[in-house]
């Protein structure tokens, strides 16, 4: 029997090691898997680098992570969201690091991952600083950058439902970036507020097939 | 002040004016900040879809008091509604829709725009705070059609239409179209073209801060905007 269903937090977050590249879903607090992305505390890790759209919110959540020293880089489209106070001080002290991409780009890096695609070549940043080091070819008259894809060791996703096999749905705009980092990663982990009987998910509306999942916890 | 002196518009006004051209039936995506503003004066005969990046079509204005769901923002972060019709999807899927050309008008804010319609949004040179970027880059590169608001000086009176832009691009040659507190100004290919001005401006004054040569459409109009 498939069961993809965890017990608890730590068993959730098993085994990611120091060092791991962490896909972080959510925009904002928005959809961001709190109590998942906190679970990495007690697990020790450290030299993290984090794959968010954003780089922490107040406190939690990945601010936390940061807070707590645990983050060696972070590779997101914009780090000064609302309330960005432990990323700005970590930054300010030069103790952590920033990649920043495009956030239609760090998407599609992240897609370019799950979908097996080696890179790709974006209009997106041509001719700015943001391509600096990197190949710009043109294609019918127009220059376009090349990208690379961004795999995650691990993503830690938040849905509102799934069901035993790791189908998901979400929850209005706190879908955002969960569904391409739930593709993107060797380890995909899911906090949910409710899993549901295996059938109870209407098929059409299933936005992230189970394939794509391995781990499921409830998160109330 | 004098009688004759010119009358710069609000940022509400400037929305208002922006809000006006938007089409009938076209996708539209508002920027943080100012053009999130067009959003309110839209004219109420026309049916416009509101694309958010954050995997929102049919974006609606804030929530009533008592209505608010923290599931569902804007990419400005703040709490919206969605209309009947409307959509929730995934990032992927909101940055296709803008990459791929199915965007028909993005209107953001600018730090500075130059006369060949290179934007520049995203950074200041201020080496202290750390750049973000956003959905900037794929807005400018990816819409069909970008339209930019912005003050038409800065606060020490410097122009920011300028020749070329001081600060980091955000895309080259993107801009169409430009609206200030000043003046309404096309970019074209022969140049800067003034299509509209403020009450007690002439050229040479909307010139004296403008960094680049501006052109006067023989059909140029009055600028105005209701009290809003």
């Amino acid at each position: 029997m498939i069961d993809k269903r965890v017990r608890d937090l730590a068993a959730a977050v098993a085994g990611i090691k120091d060092g791991a590249t962490v896909l972080c879903g959510g925009f904002g607090a928005v959809g961001e898997p709190i109590a998942l992305t906190e679970a990495l505390l007690p697990l020790g890790v450290k030299n993290l680098v984090i794959v968010a759209n954003n780089a922490g919110t107040g406190e939690i959540g990945i601010a936390r992570l940061i807070k707590e020293g645990r983050v060696r880089k972070v590779i997101c489209s914009y780090p000064r969201t609302t309330d960005p106070r432990e990323f700005e001080a970590a930054y300010k002290a030069g103790k952590i690091e920033l990649e920043l991409v495009p956030q239609g780009t760090l998407s599609e890096r992240l897609r370019a991952a799950g979908a097996g695609i080696g890179g790709f070549y974006t209009p997106t940043g041509a001719g700015t600083n943001l391509a600096e080091g990197k190949e710009t070819r043109e294609f019918d008259g127009k220059p376009y950058v090349l990208e690379k894809p961004i795999r995650g060791d691990v993503a830690l996703i938040r849905a509102l439902k799934a069901d035993r096999w790791g189908n998901l749905v979400y929850r209005k705009s706190a879908r955002n970036f969960n569904p391409v980092m739930a593709m993107a990663a060797a380890l995909t982990v899911v906090e949910v507020s409710e899993i549901v009987e295996l059938g109870a998910l209407d098929p059409e509306a299933i936005v992230t097939p189970g394939i794509f999942v391995d781990r499921v916890v409830v998160v109330r | 002040m004098s009688e004759n002196a010119p009358k710069p518009l609000s940022r509400r006004q400037m929305a208002w004016r922006a809000a006006q051209d938007i089409p009938e039936g076209a996708y539209v995506n508002l920027g943080i900040g100012l053009p999130t503003l067009c959003g309110d004066y839209i004219p109420k005969d026309r049916e416009i879809v509101f694309h958010s990046e954050n995997g929102i079509l049919g974006m609606g204005p804030a929530p009533a008091k008592g209505q608010e769901d923290p599931d569902l923002i804007n990419a400005g972060k703040q709490l919206v509604t969605l209309l009947p019709g409307g959509s929730y999807f995934h990032h992927n899927d909101a940055f296709l829709m803008i990459r791929g050309g199915h965007i028909d008008l993005a209107l953001m804010g600018a730090l500075e725009v130059a006369a060949n319609g290179d934007l520049a949004n995203w950074i200041t040179n201020d080496p202290h705070a750390p750049p973000g970027v956003g959905g900037a880059m794929d807005l400018a590169a990816g819409a069909k059609e970008v339209r930019i608001l912005l003050e038409h000086t800065t606060k020490d009176g410097a122009p920011r239409i300028k020749q070329t832009c001081s600060y980091p691009l955000t895309a080259k040659e993107c801009v169409k179209r430009i609206y200030t507190n000043l003046a309404l100004i096309d970019v074209t290919r022969d140049g800067l073209v003034v299509r509209e001005m403020v009450e007690g401006l002439d050229l040479a004054g909307l010139q004296e801060v403008t960094e680049p040569k501006l052109t006067l459409a023989d059909d140029w109009k009055k600028l105005t905007a209701p009290t809003v």
